[in-house]
């Protein structure tokens, strides 16, 4: 049978729910040869800053179980060398691209949204309020409602690309930002960036990392990104992005069922780095396999199925 | 040019206690391999341990489309990797990275390896050689045993062998070895591998004799392709250096650009 695969996100239509998870695919050029993008809904590319950062000292990467810890700190050649440079290669791959983009201000984002408005090859901005790996900005926006809602405002009100935000796992409650940054415009939100946390090096007794802590990513988190999908997606009407350790079709669907309308696979590139292809080519062949004639269908279909145990 | 290839165990052996050498049947990496450049490694096929390890290539044989991996089971990667037997299938990304390029006008080129660093020495010996240099090898190690990962004997190269404990050749640092017999000796160039202390050392050593040459760095990796911006390290001057990254900038780089910490 034929099946659908084409979502509608933030007012774009993507051919597949299926994205690249900012930061971990660089900004897809350092892939091209293992990986033709155009098979993907979207390539969202990594974070840029105002200025250029050098990021945080090495070592930036850990491996914990079924995951890895990294503090790379937001290196980037800064947003002038993205639209300068970078976008005139990238934009010649058939795929829509979405920019992140983090502020050590509530202005900062402003500016580097009107920077990035009207700019050819951009579909659509995520605001990163959540990298926990930098000293200014980042998470200190994506804990607060009200600093989120202020941030999802001045983005908004400084460009007329759709606006996503993307939120931390590390807060008391997630539907709280999560409805701050709906009530102050956001287009679609992504969950979860990373989990904070930390390793220790036995041996030198010390933190391994060079920045202490990082931030926690890969199939380790998947529960937990999943249930942030499943309890956003019951408390805001706003379609959900979403991403924790996503290795295969299957993992995705988990992210679909919970309510997700897109999925972004990022850790799994360092793996496999035809692993986002593959997932968008696994989800048709579910469809098909299921009788399903449109993925829409799935999403949030496990709300609708009830859970079997009870608490 | 780099590949995703499953590449298939043609002889997976061990060389000392913990050390082993993986012979991957993979005619397209063997064709692009340098010396110095490495591979990104599957270790295993579950998702725990996650991660890809970077091994410098050891060896290659292009006629027979075969890739020679000389590494040492540390960890939890490696040791999966261990149990691999011929005929199954190692998925590899590679080859990757710059690897090392010794000027033509450099006739006497001295290869210095402390302990695994000889991993990457030996395939850069055997490509120097062919093209008629002249290469002298400073093989460092712990103990005697440690000497014996890689035969440089079998290459027509001038070999000088220190160990820590004295059990063979110079007793000592192969640093302090190659210093001492470098104003006999005259070499003209240095491509280096091995502990970040050792090649530090090394750079001293090399700044008093007024000698240029490359080394090889390692660093913990997470993409392997430049994508994740993990694996950096500081090249430039101590006053001003940039980060870059080991997995695509390097994993060589010039001796003289890397800052210590």
């Amino acid at each position: 049978m034929s099946v659908s695969t084409a979502v509608q996100i933030a007012g774009l239509r993507l051919k597949n729910p299926v994205m690249t998870a900012s930061g971990t695919v660089g900004f897809g050029e350092e892939y091209a040869g293992y990986v033709d993008w155009s098979h993907l809904g979207a390539l969202v590319i990594k974070t840029v800053t105002w200025e250029p950062r050098a990021g945080n000292p090495p070592p930036r990467i850990a491996e914990t179980p079924a995951g890895t810890l990294n503090a790379v700190g937001l290196q980037n050649p800064g947003v002038e060398v993205l639209v300068r440079d970078i976008l005139p290669r990238i934009s010649r791959c058939a795929v829509p691209i979405i920019a992140s983009i983090a502020g050590n201000t509530v202005e900062e984002y402003a500016r580097l949204a009107a920077r990035l408005d009207g700019v050819p090859g951009i579909a659509a901005l995520e605001l990163n309020i959540s990298c926990p790996n930098v000293k200014a900005g980042g998470i200190v926006f994506g804990t607060l409602p009200e600093m989120a809602a202020e941030v999802v405002r001045q983005a908004k009100e400084n460009t007329g690309l759709p606006v996503i935000a993307k939120l931390t796992p590390n807060v008391t409650d997630i539907r709280t930002i999560a409805l701050a940054a709906a009530a102050a415009g956001a287009d679609a939100l992504s969950l979860i960036n990373t989990l904070t946390g930390m390793v220790i090096d036995v041996e030198q007794r010390r933190p391994l990392l060079g920045n202490i802590t990082g931030g926690l990513s890969g199939p380790a988190v998947r529960p937990v990104a999943v249930r942030a999908v499943w309890q956003v997606y019951e408390a805001v009407d706003l379609p959900l992005i979403g991403m924790g350790g996503i290795m295969t079709a299957r993992d995705a669907l988990e992210f679909i069922l919970a309510g997700a309308r897109a999925v972004a696979v990022g850790t799994a590139h360092f793996v496999n780095p035809g692993a986002a292809a593959e997932v968008a080519a696994g989800l048709t062949c579910y469809l098909e396999e299921q009788g399903i004639a449109d993925i829409n269908e799935l999403v949030g279909a496990a709300h609708r199925a009830g859970g079997k145990g009870s608490c | 040019m780099s590949f995703v290839v499953n590449g298939q165990v043609v002889l997976h052996e061990p060389v000392l206690r913990d050390c082993r050498r993986l012979v991957l049947y993979a005619p397209e990496v063997a064709q692009a391999a340098q010396p110095g450049q490495f591979l990104h490694v599957r270790c295993g096929e579950t998702a725990d341990p996650l991660l890809r390890r970077p091994l410098s290539i050891h060896d290659v044989d292009r006629s027979r489309g075969l890739v020679t991996l000389l590494y040492r089971v540390i960890g939890r990667g490696t040791t999966l990797l261990a149990m691999r037997e011929s005929g199954e299938q190692v998925n590899v990304i590679g080859p990757l990275g710059r690897g090392f390029q010794v000027p033509p006008q450099h006739r006497r080129v001295a290869l210095v390896g402390g302990g695994m660093g000889a991993a990457p020495l030996f395939f850069l010996a055997r490509a120097l050689a062919v093209v008629g240099r002249e290469v002298l090898v400073f093989q460092g190690g712990r103990t005697a045993d440690e000497l014996e990962i890689a035969d440089f004997a079998v290459l027509p190269v001038q070999v000088s062998t220190a160990t820590d404990d004295g059990s063979r050749g110079y007793p000592g640092s192969v640093v302090t070895l190659f210093a001492a017999a470098a104003s006999d000796l005259q070499p003209d160039w240095v491509s280096a591998a091995g502990p970040p202390g050792m090649l530090r050392a090394l750079a001293g050593e090399m700044q008093k004799l007024a000698l240029a040459g490359e080394f090889s760095l390692e660093e913990r990796m997470g993409c392997g392709v430049g994508a994740c911006v993990c694996c950096n390290c500081r090249i430039g001057r101590p006053d001003q250096w940039t980060y870059r990254r080991v997995c695509v900038d390097g994993p060589v780089f010039p001796a003289g650009e890397v800052v210590w910490e």
